[in-house]
């Protein structure tokens, strides 16, 4: 059935079973392909999105569980005060390799950085719980460093 | 079974790489894209020049996160002499006919083009100067070039590129066997930190991987595929498939027995890929029994303990009289050490887009070794090799799994049978399913040490998988395996279990295991010896440059030089001071020509065995030149970290025939929490520049180990690491 989704500021419209993981709506339906598949079981965080603000791993959120929620995703991370800090800081720091989990990693950090500005270590462990399987994670802790303002030390 | 990037195979792709002449051929050959950009001038292959000023410069290997994309442009850009920012970068199509060999794999990009692509910018530049020369009346000889200029010397007189790049159209290229090359002191690219071209689409999440491929018209496509490599179908209820919404072609795929071809299954093709999927669920597929279906972890652990209790099937190497001189020994040790299957798990998927039409095939393929595929295809469907054309995409990592094309042609068949553009899509569980996977293997070790702390003998008798002399893919060890020709009684044998599950090429193959056991059991020599490790290996490596020659030489003086700068970086003389639980290990290796020695340091708790890395320390030689420091540093410093990851988490058990773990849930990755950080420093040492996104990972996980042994006293001799085991 027809689904009207926030997305990125747009009211859309996906017509797909009630079923349909979020993911796949937007990337199959809307053709909105920056939110990545890499497990479909909540474990790697590639899909992640915002979901009002709260980062949310799409792969296992049926599409009528979002109902007028604000889904937000990384193609609009450019227009968002944090998330562009953060490309900025992924940017300058050049932490992708092959980038593939990086859409879902910028998603995660963003929301970690509006609840917690400058994160520690340790919130940082606890927040980023996104598989990269090229395991760039020193320049993903740094550049969450830079982009909170603090000291980059990795 | 496929491309086999370890020992003499890799030697032969180095070979046919010049033996081949590609360098001509990409100079011969005008490429048949006419040039984007209005009125640019193709020079060769991999160059075009636009009125502008903008240069536009092929990418030829696939991208698979090691930064090939960047830097290999990178070596054309500084020979080329125009600066960074005014190059545009594009992926080249697979064709070998303009591109040589076009893969991902054996940490092969560096060497196999650094010369090459250099004398490509150097013969467009040189042809950029005749025609400055040939307007301006001059001798070449009194042009030079600056930032896409040619300038007159004594008379400043300046031309752009773009306003000269027109005038090479049908001006012969000159030799590139003569070419001069620039003297490295005055690079400014190649050994300048530069982003990845790609960096900001990455951060935007713009489409750059095959699974974001859309074609007009595309269906979606699962594969189903029996959990016993290569099993039949037995059953399966198609018309449930079809009567779900959105399903419109469900049908069985015969396949062959080639366990990296196209395997027997039941393809479901829908209006999107979830719909596919629910298809999928609907058809409650069985499987025909097949003759490996009893094949398990516990039955080949348990093989190759009776192996090792007879006689070794055949011997690998013979130095003096390994009895004698462990009857000699001062101190002698005996182990047995054993490592699992391992999934490569690339975080994107499987997947290929295919669309066949009028006799062509088109695909856009995330692929290492997109050349094989396509004849992969063309043999299994029957098409010449001419009519199908491959795009290859971004590849969402790679580690040596999309050197196999299964994927390509199981896409292309079933585009075909849908008669409609197919992107077909495999579900992590199909990828952990359906893996070639990282072997398993054995060995048993015994070793003697005389009382000045020499190791005086070294036996090992490896179980491995195949049958006599044929090997499963990547399960073979080398008769020169260091510490081969470094101990004067040395003993290796072979022994093997016929497999029938699927092996390959995973990131430093052989070495990602093979490092493991030899470097954790000469520490367990050192301990014996109560000798300091470091100082151990060190006399152990003694004190000649090089042992043996041509592609088999090990260069001990770099390896020495590689040990002795992780021993300074670490701090590995004071280590005595670290607290109680705390210790340090160290390891080292040489693999795809480069000389890596890397200390770990780790904290084991005592309470329940868990396992803190404090931190990495990694000396790398990959020779005289990093040609982009930024990619090199994420590279190692991933490799590393990736290496922890196998030691303390990864395993593939095989269980009736299949493998039993499914996705991250039980095949844990490591994440944030857990990475420790890693210092990187390369010793600059006069040899041609080799690559390193495979040798920086095998020397960590023995350094690890040895860590824990140091810290603990307890000795990993299986991985992944049981940490219940190391409870005091
Ligand atoms: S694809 Fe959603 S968490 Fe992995
Ligand atoms: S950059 Fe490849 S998975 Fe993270």
């Amino acid at each position: 059935m027809p689904y009207k989704l926030n997305v990125n500021g747009k009211v859309l419209e996906a017509d797909v079973d009630a079923d349909t993981p979020l993911l796949w709506t937007l990337r199959d339906t809307l053709g909105i392909t920056g939110p990545k598949f890499g497990c479909g079981i909540a474990q790697c965080g590639a899909c992640t999105v915002h979901i009002d603000g709260k980062a949310t791993r799409s792969c296992v959120l049926p599409v009528s569980a979002v109902g007028d929620k604000a889904v937000t995703t990384i193609e609009a991370m450019e227009n968002h005060p944090i998330g562009k800090k953060v490309q900025a800081a992924w940017m300058d720091l050049d932490v992708a390799q092959c980038g593939y989990c990086q859409p879902g990693q910028i998603m995660a950090a963003t929301a970690l950085l509006a609840k917690t500005p400058k994160p520690t270590d340790a919130d940082i462990d606890q927040a980023m719980t996104n598989i990269c399987r090229c395991a760039t994670y020193t320049r993903i802790r740094a550049a969450i460093k830079q982009a909170s303002g603090q000291k980059v030390t990795a | 079974m496929t491309l086999e990037l370890t020992g003499a195979s890799r030697r032969d792709l180095l070979k046919a790489s010049v033996v081949g002449g590609g360098l001509v051929l990409s100079f011969s050959i005008a490429p048949k894209a006419g040039a984007a950009e209005a009125g640019a001038q193709a020079l060769n292959a991999y160059v075009r020049i636009a009125p502008n000023g903008l240069v536009t410069i092929m990418a030829k290997n696939p991208e698979i996160g090691q930064g090939v994309k960047t830097s290999l442009p990178m070596m054309i850009a500084e020979e080329l002499d125009v600066l960074w920012e005014n190059v545009r970068i594009e992926q080249a199509d697979n064709d070998p006919k303009l591109f040589t060999r076009q893969f991902a794999g054996g940490s092969l990009a560096t060497p196999m083009n650094y010369d090459d692509l250099r004398k490509v910018g150097a013969v467009a530049r040189a042809m950029l100067v005749n025609a400055a020369a040939t307007a301006w009346n001059c001798p070449s000889g009194e042009c030079k070039t600056a930032e896409g200029h040619v300038i007159h010397v004594s008379t400043g007189r300046k031309a752009t590129y773009g306003s000269l790049a027109g005038q090479c159209a049908g001006v012969a290229a000159p030799d590139p066997k003569t070419i001069p090359l620039k003297d490295p002191k005055t690079y400014k690219i190649i050994g300048q930190p530069k982003r990845q071209y790609d960096t900001k689409k990455v951060v935007t999440g713009q489409p750059l991987f095959g699974i974001d491929v859309r074609v007009p018209g595309m269906l979606y496509a699962t594969f189903e595929k029996a959990p016993v490599f290569g099993a039949k179908v037995a059953t399966a209820d198609l018309e449930a498939a079809r009567a779900v919404k959105g399903v419109k072609k469900v049908f069985i795929v015969e396949g062959g027995t080639k366990l990296d071809g196209l395997l027997p299954g039941v393809a479901v093709v829908a209006d999107s890929w979830w719909a596919a999927r629910k298809g999928r669920n609907a058809l409650k597929t069985t499987w025909q029994d097949h003759p490996t279906s009893k094949q398990s972890s516990a039955g080949f652990d348990k093989r190759a303990a009776e192996l090792n209790a007879g006689a070794p099937q055949m011997n690998l190497r013979k130095d003096g009289d390994v009895d004698a001189a462990l009857k000699g020994a001062a101190h002698t040790v005996e182990a047995a050490y054993a490592y699992p299957f391992l999934s490569h798990a690339p975080l994107e998927p499987q997947n290929t887009t295919a669309h066949f039409k009028d006799g062509k095939m088109e695909m856009w393929a995330p692929s290492q070794n997109p050349e094989p595929g396509r004849q992969l295809v063309a043999s299994t469907l029957g098409i010449k090799p001419d009519d199908i054309t491959v795009h290859m995409t971004r590849c969402g990592g790679g580690f040596g799994r999309r050197l196999s094309n299964d994927y390509m042609v199981e896409a292309a068949w079933i585009a075909r049978e849908a008669g409609a553009p197919v992107k077909l899509l495999w579900t992590r569980e199909d990828d952990m399913h359906h893996d070639l996977y990282r072997p398993a293997g054995y060995h048993y070790f015994k070793g003697g040490v005389d009382d000045k702390g020499n190791v005086v003998a070294w036996q090992d008798h490896f179980v491995t998988f195949g049958e006599g002399e044929k090997l499963a893919s990547s399960a073979g060890m080398g008769g020169t395996e260091f510490p081969a020709r470094f101990v004067p009684n040395c003993k290796i044998d072979q022994s093997t279990i016929p497999l029938g599950v699927p092996t390959g090429p995973m990131r430093a193959p052989g070495s990602n295991a093979l490092a493991f056991v030899n470097q954790g059991f000469i520490d367990e020599l050192a301990h014996a010896a109560g000798a300091d490790p470091v100082a151990f290996k060190m006399k152990l490596l003694g004190d000649a440059p090089m042992v043996g020659t041509g592609p088999s030489g090990y260069n001990a003086g770099r390896m020495r030089g590689v040990l002795a700068e992780a021993a300074k970086m670490s701090g590995w003389a004071a280590r005595d001071k670290l607290p109680k639980g705390t210790a340090m290990g160290v390891a080292f290796h040489y693999s795809h020509a480069g000389y890596f020695a890397e200390v770990v340091q780790a904290t084991v708790n005592p309470a329940n065995g868990a396992i803190k890395v404090d931190k990495v320390w990694v000396a790398a030689d990959v020779g005289r030149q990093i040609v982009n420091p930024l990619g090199a540093m994420n590279q190692v410093q991933g490799a590393a970290i990736e290496g922890l990851s196998h030691a303390l988490y990864q395993k593939i058990t095989i269980v009736d025939g299949a493998a039993k773990e499914s996705n991250f849930s039980n095949y844990p990755l490591l994440r944030m929490a857990a990475a420790p950080p890693v210092e990187v420093k390369f010793v600059i040492t006069d040899y041609p520049p080799t690559g390193l996104g495979e040798p920086a990972l095998p020397p960590v996980i023995p350094a690890l180990c040895n860590a824990i042994f140091a810290a603990s006293g307890k000795r990993i001799r299986t991985l992944p690491i049981d940490t219940k085991q190391l409870k005091a």
